[in-house]
């Protein structure tokens, strides 16, 4: 045992990883396609027909007059009457990132992408090519501001959750170094909700101990802080410690799947049942879609639901055996809606989720009389296979053209940027 | 100063190179004479990004940038 120790400090604690941070990454794009929008507030944000209508991102003058993201068109334009309005184009912005990870890999095949934006690079093998962690830092900022027009901020540090902190601490287009010897000094100083996965509950119940600052956590009681979080107490000591050893992944490397889901916010509140069913359907569809193109089936069917007002809840139910058909997903969904719903307020938005996930291969008890399992199964393959060749509107169920406005939308395709866990 | 999108004659080669030939200069025919420098970069005067060819036209260094099909040139 001490010699496995011994070992992963060899390993660990001389690594070099850079946390690479697009600065206002769609905003930033819009403005290098209009010059002329650079020096005026200007904000991305969703299409408000579809009441998807909030600030996704925005640029330095925006954020000059307190603009912040997640909030309501109107409530950033009381704030800037000037404010340019400019909608989204995924499309764009999934081609910047990918450039920018090609501007990575010339220095590393260990790129771990956080979301579009962001990227953890370890770049531990590469220093004696290139130079030191803060020179690759400082050549890939110039390189981005010359190559894609953008301005990155980086960290440097030994480990993934320093690197992160440190491109938070100065932007934009900026190198901030955190070393092992000399970390207290730039850390511990810092507001505990500074540190990754601190959020406003985390951070309320640690001010309410008084401990206020990075360094206040670090040098709590494990113990305590086990009381206090839970397992989360004791991960968050060690980030606040520098004990993070997780590795960055490499380029191409795939996390393991632990769920499929999919959720979307209706163009108007859903006052029925039927309007309930009708985009349960097209969900269930694509995550049944999405199950089958992993060969995976899920034994758990989650819903969620947000009614009008806000206010969300989660519910979940066990399917009697594993599945990837469309209907079994949606009948078990409608089920859970139906045993939990009681109409005190419409619904604004619906997730569906299938989880304890196993491999379509798996064992299973097969149903004697029951063969129409099978034929579903094949069923949905043939409208994969339609839908694959003719596009996702070729086929549908008759339900969804009653609706067309609240069915005609493409969960599989239309969000291809999902949010990343950094415990993958 | 604004980008000028213009019609470009190009060479594409089997190995998927992309090298301007002419452009469409308001009707008149411009050959490049010469490309002495290709790189990804941000046209930070125009607006955009993209493949930008330095060619010498007419005697004169012009950056040609080509983004995703669209040619362009930085407009004075």
């Amino acid at each position: 045992m001490k010699h496995m120790f011994d070992v992963r400090e060899v390993i660990f604690m001389s690594r070099t990883i850079l946390h690479v941070d697009l600065n206002n990454f769609y905003a930033s794009v819009e403005c290098l396609y209009r010059p002329e929008l650079k020096s005026i507030p200007v904000a991305v944000c969703g299409d408000i027909e579809a009441r998807h209508g909030i600030v996704l991102a925005k640029n330095y003058p925006a954020k000059q007059f307190g603009i912040k993201t997640g909030e309501a068109i109107w409530q950033a334009k009381q704030k800037a009457s000037n404010l340019v309005v400019v909608p989204p184009d995924f499309k764009k912005y999934l081609r910047f990132s990918r450039k920018a990870r090609e501007i990575y890999a010339t220095y590393t095949d260990q790129i771990e992408p956080f979301g579009i934006d962001e990227a953890w690079l370890d770049v531990t093998g590469s220093i004696k090519m290139f130079g030191d962690g803060e020179f690759i830092a400082n050549t890939i900022r110039q390189r981005m501001k010359e190559e894609l027009g953008l301005t990155v901020s980086v960290g440097v540090s030994y480990n993934k959750i320093f690197a992160k902190l440190g491109s938070d601490m100065k932007k934009p287009d900026a190198t901030t170094t955190i070393r092992e010897e000399t970390f207290k000094e730039k850390v511990w100083p810092l507001n505990v909700r500074e540190l990754l996965y601190v959020g406003r509950s985390t951070r309320n119940k640690l001010y309410s101990r008084n401990v206020n600052t990075i360094g206040d956590l670090a040098n709590k009681d494990l113990h305590d802080l086990k009381l206090l979080l839970g397992v989360w107490g004791e991960t968050l000591w060690k980030f606040a410690n520098g004990l993070d050893y997780a590795p960055v992944r490499k380029l191409g490397e795939e996390s393991i799947v632990k769920s499929i889901g999919n959720s979307t916010t209706t163009p108007r509140d859903l006052l029925n049942l039927n309007d309930v069913k009708l985009i349960i359907y097209v969900l269930s569809e694509s995550v049944a879609a999405r199950l089958r193109a992993h060969g995976l089936k899920c034994t758990t069917v989650a819903i969620t639901i947000r009614d009008k007002e806000l206010y969300w809840f989660d519910r979940q139910g066990k399917l009697n055996e594993p599945t990837y058909t469309s209907n079994d997903i949606a009948n078990k969904t409608i089920e859970l809606f139906e045993k939990n719903y009681n109409w005190y307020k419409p619904i604004r938005s619906i997730g569906v989720r299938g989880a304890n996930l196993v491999t379509e291969t798996d064992h299973i008890q097969l149903d004697l009389f029951d063969v129409t399992k099978e034929k579903h199964e094949k069923l949905d393959k043939v409208i994969d296979m339609l839908r694959r060749r003719f596009g996702n509107e070729s086929i549908c169920r008759a339900a969804m053209l009653t609706d067309q406005a609240l069915s005609g939308f493409n969960p599989k395709d239309d969000h291809v940027i999902h949010p990343v866990s950094f415990f993958r | 100063m604004e980008k000028k999108f213009i019609k470009v004659i190009a060479e594409h080669h089997i190995d998927g190179k992309t090298r301007p030939i002419s452009i469409d200069w308001n009707g008149r025919n411009l050959e490049v004479d010469k490309i002495s420098d290709i790189r990804q970069a941000a046209s930070l005067k125009g607006g955009g990004q993209g493949t930008r060819y330095t060619c010498k036209i007419c005697g004169r260094d012009i950056y040609l940038f080509c983004d995703e099909g669209l040619w362009f040139i930085e407009k004075y």
